[in-house]
């Protein structure tokens, strides 16, 4: 069947079996492998997209629920060659260490800042909650997402 | 893993889904958010042939307030309730469980409908609809019924939804008086199903006596149970520590846990009686403190 929808700004029509899950989607039919693969039983949160804007676990997620829907992946994250404030973050306070979880790990804490730009340190983790990171290395990973949204709030000129 | 060949309808109106749910009946399913279904398609523990997509019909999502009822819409996403603070002071068990349910990501996809519906014993929003005394809308081609949350739960992921129907609508009893609740649960790690879970909600009258009580116990049981002796003990009593401690024992004489993984029958038993000792004393103090 085909389904319409967009993905980093792009509109995409796909020809795909109804059974198609959006992370093979992307991983397979796209060329797109930002978009990990851990557990393929939603509890890990290596496979978060963006959907709408809200990050959801793309393993359990039929590509023809996308029909009409924004998709975003690590993939979308940076613009015209320059780092999203998030992916600044990662970097600046060294925010992964194997780097497996770290795409969902940036669109979970993009998301984050973006319904809560001054989150704390407890919504930081309450809002990684659904991601796992094998190598524990939380500590930077909520740093990561304390300097990004930091960073956008200075950017705006309210910090 | 990927779920058994079927065929996909994203129908744009209701009739059209009820239409297509008496047509195929049990060889379809429903899918609304998908985050217990999919799992299950992709175990193939489910296979159905046809599945019928209802996210594209209208008023079906949100939380309204009309005639004494807070009216939740079946695909109204986890987060929506979670996020819908008004919620504080009159139904303080439903604004409670919403955010342990799962993880952020799931919530943002997982609906409440879809939750009752799939019926899992460790299922959270189960327990708080018995508590709150919800009445759930189910609509299939022949018309609509409205059936009690007490009686839908009929054992493992099996419920009194017929396979021509689709919930519609959950509608919880919103009372004048002094009300509160809360629900407490003990999860192995964050996001996990529930070890144990209670819901309660108590209603004062204008002497603070306890005017109706609603206790509801998950993952200690094969489906969601209604703690009805211990919710009649409480009615009518003075909500004092020791009324509390001897409901909370009849509450855990209700429940009928299972040793697993997640711990022993008797110890499930135990931490539903401290959760329903502590959930009331919540409960009646949030009514205490509530303004009429």
């Amino acid at each position: 069947m085909k389904v319409n929808f967009e993905i980093n700004g792009v509109a995409k029509t796909v020809d795909v079996e109804p059974r198609t899950l959006v992370v093979d989607l992307i991983r397979t039919k796209l060329g797109m492998t930002g978009t990990h693969i851990g557990c393929d039983t939603s509890n890990c949160g290596a496979c978060t997209v963006l959907l709408d804007g809200r990050p959801v676990k793309s393993c359990t997620v039929l590509a023809p629920m996308l029909e009409g829907k924004k998709v975003t992946t690590v993939e979308g994250l940076a613009k015209g060659g320059k780092l999203d404030a998030i992916q600044e973050g990662f970097h600046a306070e060294h925010g992964l260490q194997c780097g497996f979880c770290t795409p969902g790990m940036m669109l979970v804490g993009k998301a984050l800042i973006e319904a809560n730009p001054h989150p704390t340190e407890d919504e930081i983790r309450w809002g990684i909650s659904g991601n796992i990171c094998r190598c524990t290395g939380y500590m930077n990973i909520v740093k990561a997402i304390q300097h990004a949204a930091a960073a956008k709030s200075e950017a705006a000129g309210v910090a | 893993m990927f779920p058994a060949a079927f065929d996909y309808i994203a129908p744009a109106s209701l009739d059209e889904v009820l239409d297509l749910m008496s047509k195929h009946g049990d060889d379809a399913k429903v899918l609304a958010g998908g985050q217990s279904l999919i799992p299950l398609l992709k175990l193939r523990f489910a296979t159905p042939v046809v599945l019928v997509d209802i996210g594209n019909i209208d008023g079906l999502e949100g939380i309204r307030r009309e005639n004494g009822h807070v009216r939740i819409g079946a695909r109204t996403r986890h987060r929506d309730v979670e996020s819908d603070t008004d919620l504080r002071g009159t139904l303080d068990v439903l604004l409670d469980a919403a955010p342990l349910i799962s993880d952020p990501l799931i919530r943002n996809m997982g609906t409440v409908g879809g939750s009752l519906c799939h019926a899992d014993p460790a299922g959270d929003w189960g327990a708080v609809m018995l508590a709150v005394g919800a009445e759930f809308v189910l609509r299939s081609s022949a018309g609509e019924r409205v059936v009690p949350a007490d009686g839908f739960f009929e054992g493992p992921f099996t419920t009194g939804l017929r396979a021509d129907e689709v919930m519609t609508e959950i509608r919880v009893p919103v009372t004048t008086g002094r009300s509160g609740g809360t629900y407490l649960k003990l999860e192995r790690k964050v996001g996990d199903f529930a070890s144990v879970a209670t819901a309660v909600h108590v209603v004062l009258d204008d002497d603070g006596r306890v005017a109706s009580a609603g206790i509801g116990l998950c993952a200690v049981g094969s489906h969601s149970i209604k703690a009805n002796a211990a919710e009649a003990a409480l009615v009518g009593q003075t909500p004092s520590d020791d009324v509390i401690s001897g409901v909370a024992r009849m509450a855990a004489d209700a429940a009928e846990p299972k040793a697993d993984i997640r711990g022993s029958a008797e110890y499930k038993r135990d931490v539903a009686r401290v959760f329903v000792q502590r959930g009331l004393r919540t409960a009646v103090n949030r009514a205490q403190g509530a303004s009429a």
